[in-house]
């Protein structure tokens, strides 16, 4: 079974975000970028099911700029087999997103689709939703456990009481969330290997695919901010402080 | 033409975030209605036909809705769909699940996580982590519509709509419940709760979060956790706060041995009060935090419980 793997390239998780002066975005010049955190835990499920047999290719999708290529490579180097660059600049929407995917699915046949339930720069978690409804497929999202069997998968799903388990028919969708499991360091021989891995560069248009956003940003801001307050000597003043603003 | 909100509920008790999409709903200006969508559930509906602003409830009534699996949830919102403008869902793990295929099959884009409308079709939304906030402008046609509910006063229950049966639109046979682990707790649950303190990876194991339960029981608060605490194993997934964790603002936050990573600052930074506890002083919580307690929280817990006791919590 081949299994899919979607990866975004976002800004890395550990930088600071800092809004444009003139509120048209955030600030991306020479900011570090990464591997999106839940994508990074799918492409590591995806090369567990093929280290265990249960997967025979594992193949990386990124749609996004010239260099979302070194995502691609990252997820190369981990264990992918091949990877497929649809390149596409400025923001493309999780709509667009899912209905390039879509295509590629029904070029590709996989078994499953595994995509991080949310990139970690427009926190919108849609895209794998959408890609599931578009090609009407069940899906499994917020991931926790995922085992797979005889057509179906057996998933274990965090959700707002605790952990629910959904048993879902093949082909379908799954959406990692962050403990899935602990994506490995690649090592250097595999980051080597990885550079002749071969990654096939589309357009969206190959797709048939309009990726003009729809939703129209009108500007984007700094949150408001929170003041510092003031430092308490003893938990029993603190105690007294709450009480003092009724806040207990 | 009208908004549609799918409630969110257990079959039993309609959940305060259901009261707060209808208050974002009510701000587009339309008539609102209300889809139940469950098992037995007629309290769910009766308690939804109370609330302010709600013109009429909807309710499937089919075990395939029990558990609000997203695919029978997406067949049923489609059949209903022509006759609304607007569908909303609070962005609770069920609406997060189930919206965006709906968004898809309608052909439009979903905006997520509303945080205030600031007109029929432009609407504030947080992106990275809250670190900023997006105001987009939705083209014509259908919204589709997640609400971070924490931004939202709950409609108050004065209504007395009208219910109606709408059928079931079937299940397709491609998914299906098997179980659940849910936790069990006589305390308030984190997105409602007025007080919460949450424990962070200072806690150093499972079994001293029993510290913050025996505040959490004088105080009537919900207990939390950082990401880092969930991670390490401390405490279950659902406890945790923050960017991927559940978002609460409640009155008072009370963050013990969390160092405050953006990611959890993303979830409780809206609390009107919070308070830290935490034993480095240059912890990044204490930039947020209205006040602040630089010292060891294995002495400043049972020191603020006697201090509780003393006062007669």
């Amino acid at each position: 079974m081949k299994v899919l793997v979607p990866v975004k390239r976002v800004i890395d998780y550990n930088v600071k975000v800092r809004v444009k002066a003139d509120q048209s975005g955030v600030d991306l010049a020479n900011v570090k970028m990464s591997l999106n955190p839940f994508d990074e835990i799918g492409v590591e499920e995806a090369v567990r099911l093929k280290e265990k047999g249960k997967a025979t290719e594992v193949v990386v999708v990124s749609i996004g700029p010239q260099q979302a290529q070194e995502q691609i490579r990252t997820a190369l180097a981990m264990g992918a087999d091949r990877g497929i660059l649809v390149k596409a600049d400025g923001d493309v929407e999780p709509l667009a997103v899912a209905k390039i995917l879509k295509a590629i699915c029904e070029a590709e046949k996989p078994g499953l689709v595994i995509l991080g339930k949310q990139a970690i720069d427009d926190d919108s978690n849609q895209t794998g939703q959408m890609l599931a409804a578009l090609l009407g497929w069940p899906q499994a999202t917020f991931a926790h456990t995922l085992e797979l069997g005889d057509g179906s998968a057996k998933v274990e799903r965090e959700i707002d009481g605790g952990l629910q388990t959904v048993e879902i028919k093949l082909p379908a969708i799954v959406t990692t969330d962050l403990r899935l499991n602990e994506p490995r360091y690649a090592s250097l021989p595999n980051i080597m290997k990885a550079k002749k891995k071969p990654i096939d560069e589309k357009t969206p248009a190959d797709y048939g695919v309009d990726v003009t956003p729809r939703l129209k940003v009108l500007k984007v801001s700094e949150p408001p901010k929170r003041q510092a307050g003031i430092k308490v000597k003893t938990a029993a003043e603190l105690v007294d402080k709450l009480k003092e603003v009724g806040a207990i | 033409m009208t908004s549609l909100v799918i409630a969110e509920h257990d079959n039993k008790v309609l959940k305060d975030s259901t009261a707060k999409t209808v208050a974002a709903a009510a701000q587009l200006g339309q008539p609102v209605q209300v889809l139940v969508a469950g098992q037995d559930a007629g309290a769910v509906a009766d308690a939804a036909s109370k609330l302010a602003g709600v013109e009429k409830v909807l309710v499937a009534d089919d075990p395939i809705y029990a558990r609000m699996l997203a695919e029978p949830m997406e067949a049923l919102i489609l059949s209903l769909a022509p006759n609304y403008d607007a569908i909303l869902a609070p962005a609770t793990t069920n609406g997060k699940n189930y919206m965006p295929r709906v968004a898809a099959k309608l052909d439009v884009p979903q905006i997520s996580e509303i945080l205030s409308v600031q007109s029929p079709d432009t609407f504030t939304r947080p992106i990275y982590a809250g670190n900023a906030i997006q105001t987009v402008q939705a083209p014509s046609g259908k919204k589709v519509i997640t609400v971070r509910t924490t931004a939202f006063k709950a409609a108050e229950g004065a209504g007395s709509a009208a219910i109606e049966k709408v059928a079931s639109a079937g299940d397709q046979g491609i998914s299906k419940f098997v179980g659940e682990e849910l936790s069990k707790s006589e305390r308030p649950e984190l997105p409602s709760a007025k007080i919460i303190i949450s424990g962070g990876r200072g806690m150093q194991s499972g079994e001293n979060f029993h510290l913050l339960d025996k505040i959490a029981d004088k105080l009537h608060a919900a207990v939390g956790a950082s990401r880092a605490a969930v991670d390490a194993g401390f405490v279950p997934n659902d406890y945790q706060v923050g960017q991927t964790g559940k978002v609460v603002a409640p009155e008072l936050y009370i963050a013990v041995g969390i160092s405050g990573a953006i990611q959890h600052l993303a979830g409780m930074k809206d609390s009107k009060i919070i308070a830290a506890i935490n034993k480095d002083e240059e912890a990044p919580i204490f930039q947020v935090a209205d006040y602040g307690l630089v010292a060891d929280l294995f002495k400043a817990i049972p020191e603020m419980d006697a201090e509780l006791t003393r006062l007669g919590y």
